[in-house]
């Protein structure tokens, strides 16, 4: 492959290589037997973003009876629930399949010049068990809802609670083999099928990103299984194992519970720096900074990330010396994530920075995962922890982490990704004007949940103190504002499928394998087998 | 390797690639499956740091002659399983089929066997819930619990694994290239020694572990 094939060259490829994926086939049966890695992601793309509007309708609920300090609303039962379905819905239902399963499913074969993943029909049923898995949830949901949070916390979820519990659980069992089968899918696929010439270093950083989280996905997923297993024995059968009444330990449910879901917070955002460092080097002409130690961070962060679990528990009653442990790993998982921030900052300097739609989303990123990290240790610090656990500090830094990190890089990936999935540009105006928004109304809505936390706002309550409302309304107006801002690109990448000018084969003048194929890619991906000659980042600044 | 013995599926460029993508997967697949049992087993390690004394009496009312013939049954069948994937891989169907049905029939055996103690065990009102015999000293419920887990999650394994045998048997009637081939076998006995070593682990720590000592 040279640098030098232009945009002709390989649209005639494109062409001899037979028609695009997505003329493969026009029924519904094409398209739900497929096997085709592009048409799957696709799949996701849609039952994900029917997901991502379920659990905002929760939120948008609850921001509403948050405007007033009184629960005028709803009441604190269903408000429960509420909470209990956003939580539930975004993290199992969006935020873990989202960019692994949409965007990797789509690049990973594109990005190392494979035909396809190692097993497209272990690909489908993932997306089936997928499906599965969620109508499970809505089942229950419809049902009546769960009142647990997302945490199913014990004795309540086995002893007291009167809603849908077991049912829920058995939707985020099943939503779990799906993502057990497609991080395997992706180990094997990233150690066999890379083309020649493609060395591990050589591999994109987005890449190296969905291969650390499909380690965590394939480890750490079975013991959130067994643990949710445990729970619906104790629901069900009355015997002790988690709750003390019965000569369990609730305890053992939180290191059970935390071993998992620890870890998958860094499995949120593991590819979301995987979707910023394809981004950032695009839109600065510059080779990412430090690729190596980029490579390196991202599998530190998933290796210590398994060891820090502790910290959920800090008040939990577990031994002070547990606590110092998994306080200090806790700071270390900083550093790797850390060295990531820095690096990117680097790609910066010296630059020459288009500020595209997709660079907005991406800097964005930085900055909102900076300021989640950063609070991140506050949490960390054994002492502040006592005052700033489970009050709205909390609920402020780790949507910093989830939704200003992993959905702001999410839309990143979409609109860096959208010309070659579909073969259609977007509106650029639009798309800058919807990052603005979604940047504004992020920080507008969890900016004052800091301050409420630090002032001493409980999360989960559903009426407060009339002094706490000033940062409420703030909260809930900012809310607003993020509704429309995730609502846009839904109008105008919808209007692109249609009126958009057709895209060339590479419009971002990257230098990924992804884009020296036809947009959109052929079938099986490439014209002929890539030879790789050369790193990820060949961008240079003249 | 034999050639012709497989199809090349259309993602990989070579059969050598298609064999490697088949038995990493594998590896990978077991281990996850491993970390199915781990909450069990860290369980059981709180456990035996709380109430190591119900522990050591709880492992007392385990049936030792029952779990060791079950340890030899299913190491035997493990020794079998390495012969079919031996004979597979070397394009002998009927004798890798006459000894997968041999490795299923032992595995059947084993189930046959877990049977009965779990019988006896109901009878002794061992089985954790509301019928649960009432003088047990606190943690003999949670180790009889985990104890039904882990043996039930382990016979889930093994059914499943006796399933694929079968089936992989019922194959090997017919000749090249029908399903299933050498590597498809050979995957299979993987998973079943993968089985097997979990028992390995289990049988001490059930079985043994309260039995020494005062």
């Amino acid at each position: 492959m040279t640098s030098a094939q232009s945009d002709l060259e390989l649209e005639e490829k494109g062409t001899r290589a037979g028609t695009s994926y997505l003329a493969e086939g026009y029924t519904l049966r094409s398209w739900l037997t497929t096997r085709d890695h592009k048409r799957i992601a696709l799949l996701y793309a849609v039952s994900i973003t029917l997901f991502f509007f379920l659990g905002g309708i929760a939120a948008a609920l609850i921001r509403l009876e948050l405007a007033t300090p009184q629960g005028d609303l709803v009441s604190a039962d269903t408000y429960n629930k509420l909470f209990t379905a956003h939580g539930v819905i975004m993290v199992w239902l969006f935020l873990i399949p989202s960019i692994p399963s949409v965007l990797g499913n789509f690049l990973m074969p594109l990005m190392i010049g494979a035909r396809d993943l190692a097993f497209p029909r272990l690909n489908l049923a993932s997306w089936y068990l997928y499906l599965a898995g969620g109508a499970i949830v809505l089942w229950a949901l419809l049902a009546g809802g769960v009142d647990t949070g997302w945490t199913f916390y014990t004795p309540f979820s086995t002893m007291f609670s009167n809603s849908h519990v077991v049912l829920a659980l058995t939707g985020v069992l099943v939503v779990g083999f799906s993502s057990i089968l497609t991080g395997l899918n992706f180990i094997v696929t990233v150690h066999t099928m890379r083309a020649p010439g493609m060395g591990w270093f050589r591999l994109p950083l987005f890449v190296w990103a969905n291969y650390a989280t499909s380690l965590i996905l394939v480890l750490a997923t079975p013991v959130l299984a067994m643990t949710l297993v445990l729970v619906a024995i104790e629901r069900m059968f009355q015997v002790g194992i988690f709750d003390p009444a019965l000569g369990g330990d609730p305890l053992l449910f939180q290191h059970l519970f935390w071993f998992y879901s620890h870890p998958a917070v860094y499995i949120m955002v593991l590819p979301a720096m995987g979707v910023a460092s394809e981004i950032i080097p695009c839109f600065a002409r510059r080779p990412v900074f430090g690729y190596r130690f980029m490579a390196y961070a991202i599998l530190a962060i998933a290796v210590i990330g398994f060891l820090v679990w502790g910290h959920h528990m800090f008040v939990s009653g577990q031994s002070v010396y547990a606590g110092m442990v998994f306080s200090l790993l806790s700071f270390m998982v900083a550093v790797p994530s850390a060295i990531k921030v820095f690096n990117w900052t680097a790609t910066l300097y010296k630059g020459r920075i288009s500020f595209g739609a997709p660079m907005l989303y991406a800097l964005g990123f930085v900055g909102l995962f900076t300021v989640g990290g950063l609070t991140g240790l506050f949490l960390a610090a054994l002492a502040l922890d006592v005052h700033l656990s489970d009050t709205y500090f909390v609920v402020a830094h780790f949507h910093y982490i989830m939704v200003g990190g992993s959905v702001m890089a999410y839309l990143g990936g979409i609109h860096f990704w959208w010309p070659k999935v579909t073969g259609r540009m977007y509106s650029e105006a639009w798309g800058r004007l919807a990052a603005v928004v979604i940047f504004a109304g992020f920080n507008l809505t969890f900016f004052p949940q800091y301050l409420l936390g630090y002032a001493g706002m409980p999360r989960r309550y559903h009426s407060y103190p009339e002094e706490f409302q000033l940062l409420h309304v703030l909260s809930s107006a900012g809310a607003v504002t993020l509704a429309v801002g995730y609502l846009l690109p839904l109008g105008y990448l919808a209007w692109s499928l249609r009126y958009g000018r057709a895209a060339p084969a590479n419009p971002w003048q990257a230098t990924g394998l992804e884009w020296q194929t036809a947009s959109p890619p052929p079938v099986h991906n490439f014209a002929q087998p890539p030879v790789v000659a050369r790193g990820p980042y060949a961008y240079h600044t003249q | 390797m034999s050639p012709m013995n497989t199809r090349i599926a259309e993602q990989f460029s070579s059969r050598e690639q298609q064999a490697f993508a088949g038995t990493f997967g594998m590896w990978v697949f077991i281990a996850s499956e491993l970390l199915f049992f781990a909450p069990l087993l860290f369980g059981y390690f709180y456990l035996r740091t709380h109430y190591p004394a119900a522990c050591a009496v709880a492992s007392r009312h385990t049936d030792f002659l029952l779990g060791t013939a079950n340890t030899a049954v299913l190491l035997s069948s493990s020794f079998l399983m390495a012969l079919a994937a031996q004979a597979a891989e070397a394009r002998r169907r009927s004798r890798a089929r006459w000894l997968l049905v041999a490795v299923a029939a032992l595995g059947v055996a084993f189930l046959v066997i877990k049977g009965v103690e779990y019988h006896a065990e109901f009878q002794e009102q061992l089985f954790p819930g509301a019928g649960f015999r009432s003088q047990a000293p606190p943690g003999m419920e949670l180790f009889f619990l985990l104890y039904f887990a882990l043996t039930g999650l382990h016979a889930l394994h093994l059914t499943v694994g006796i399933l694929v045998c079968l089936a992989m048997a019922a194959g090997l009637r017919h000749p090249e290239p029908q399903w299933p081939s050498g590597e498809a076998v050979e995957f299979a006995g993987l998973y079943w020694h993968f089985v097997d070593l979990v028992w390995i682990f289990l049988y001490p720590l059930v079985y043994l572990v309260g039995r020494a000592g005062g």
